[in-house]
């Protein structure tokens, strides 16, 4: 199959197959990075523009860095230094920046559904780099990406999914993007933070830690999104890391294979002992560099479509 | 809408048989061209240049007594439509060998308007600077849109642009079997 999407806005509405075509051409992204020359010309002459409204650094780092290695020219763009915060919308900052001929827009936006609007006022094609607590589409890519890598599969898998899972995007695009592809996924994490709302789709939630654990293959750990939250979630810190983080008793007793996942920025000692962050079965930092491999697929995907949509050879 | 039915015949080409003899033939031509064979590599170029560029490896490691370096390559990531068309698929690109120096022997099964030869060229540039670069085609089909031109050719097929060039086989289908289709 073909991908045939302008923009990228969500994992909810892609199909499985489009999912897998992202995992499968981001595959030939990777071994690019692995070369001597880093770089293919496969978007030469277009114009990416990072427009963080929300600060970011890994995340724009890996759009930058992606779009560099695709030839791409890439203009950044952050909220400080912008007339964002001069009072102009974010409509008429699109505006501005498809009237320099930018051929893509990169958002990340502390409201949902910022990349969606942004698609429907602008003929861009939009990546959705995160907005508010909805999605953040790439990061489940590149974790789908990575578990598929490592274990081989994705279906049948049992993944659990650890901590702040009201306030995190990556927990709803993961959530998204795992079932569709066959895993199981598991929530856990405070009450207050894990609301059995989530079982509506397709989850199991589970507030006991250990019960969560124990039959995981993979362990994804989210940071508690203090930014995000409004009002105490949880008593404090301490009592979180008592009762949900993963410290090296519970590590003990989870399955000898099971991989920990986390996408960072990593609180140490809060949601994940330090060795633990470090050792063998921690794939964070593959997580790091797959993310970028798959942001080069997806901007590689979407910069097609535009034609006729033939496939002449 | 409508559906129209276009009716398609089809002519066929080579046999399995004629695939077996044209292949041992490239394998000879590509062993008289290049009498120091120690330096010779073949990259087959995705989607069936692979299993061509394997067939050839055999003759020619059954001709030369030795082992001859084996890579695959796709050039979507190189290709000069890319943001007018839909994104194409990518395949697995594996040059296992250092190809500096080298003479590298692009296999593809047919070539037409040398697009995808540019893109070859363009795409194996990124591995290092070969001493020089030939291309093997098991059908030269004609309709060339950029100077480029092949050095060994299984069969020149008249064709109109129309008109497709089919090439099946066994490793992927089952079967040998080249055959034009005229829409």
């Amino acid at each position: 199959m073909n991908w045939s999407r302008k923009h990228l806005l969500d994992i909810q509405s892609l199909s499985a197959e489009e999912i897998q075509l992202v995992l499968d051409t981001a595959k030939a992204f990777k071994a690019v990075g692995e070369r001597a020359i880093k770089k293919v010309p496969a978007l030469r002459g277009k114009t990416v523009v990072n427009l963080f409204v929300e600060p970011s650094t890994r995340t724009r780092i890996s759009f930058e860095l992606a779009a560099h290695r695709l030839t791409a020219d890439v203009v950044n763009f952050s909220v400080e230094s912008s007339s964002l915060k001069k009072g102009e919308t974010l409509r008429d900052t699109a505006r501005n920046l498809e009237a320099l001929n930018a051929d893509m827009i990169v958002i990340r936006h502390s409201a949902a559904g910022a990349p969606h609007f942004l698609s429907r006022v602008v003929n861009v094609s939009v990546i959705n780099a995160g907005d508010g607590s909805h999605e953040h589409p790439t990061q489940a890519l590149l974790d789908a990406f990575t578990i598929r890598e490592k274990k081989g599969r994705i279906e049948g898998l049992n993944v659990t999914i650890l901590g702040d899972i009201l306030f995190s995007r990556v927990a709803r695009s993961n959530i998204w993007a795992l079932l569709k592809l066959g895993a199981r996924v598991t929530l856990c994490g405070p009450s207050t933070l894990v609301p059995r709302t989530f079982e509506q789709m397709g989850c199991t939630v589970t507030h006991n830690v250990d019960r969560a654990i124990e039959d995981a293959d993979i362990i994804n750990l989210l940071r508690i999104q203090h930014e995000r939250q409004r009002k105490t979630m949880f008593p404090n810190i301490g009592e979180y890391t008592n009762l949900y983080s993963l410290n090296k008793t519970r590590f003990a007793r989870i399955k000898p294979d099971a991989l920990i996942m986390h996408p960072g920025p990593i609180n140490r000692g809060v949601e994940i002992d330090s060795e633990i962050a470090d050792c063998g079965r921690s794939v964070i930092l593959d997580q790091v560099t797959n993310g970028l491999a798959v942001r080069m697929a997806v901007l590689f995907l979407l910069n097609g479509g535009k034609g006729p949509g033939e496939l002449g050879v | 809408m409508p559906n129209t039915v276009k009716k398609t015949t089809s002519r066929v080409l080579m046999t399995s048989a004629e695939l077996r003899r044209v292949l041992a033939r490239l394998a000879h031509e590509i062993a008289e061209r290049n009498g120091d064979s120690s330096g010779v590599v073949l990259i087959g170029i995705q989607r069936r240049g692979p299993y061509l560029a394997q067939r050839l490896g055999q003759a020619l490691e059954a001709l030369w007594g030795h082992a001859v370096p084996i890579g695959t390559l796709d050039v979507g990531m190189h290709r000069d439509d890319l943001d007018r068309r839909l994104a194409p698929e990518i395949f697995t690109t594996h040059i296992p060998f250092d190809v500096n120096q080298k003479t590298v022997v692009l296999v593809d099964d047919v070539l037409f308007s040398g697009r995808t030869t540019r893109a070859a060229l363009d795409s194996l540039n990124d591995f290092g600077r070969p001493q020089r670069v030939q291309l093997a085609v098991l059908i030269d089909r004609g309709h060339r849109e950029l100077p480029i031109q092949p050095d060994f050719v299984g069969r020149e097929v008249d064709t109109t642009k129309s008109e497709r060039i089919e090439v099946r086989l066994r490793e992927e289908s089952g079967e040998d079997l080249v055959s034009l289709e005229v829409l």
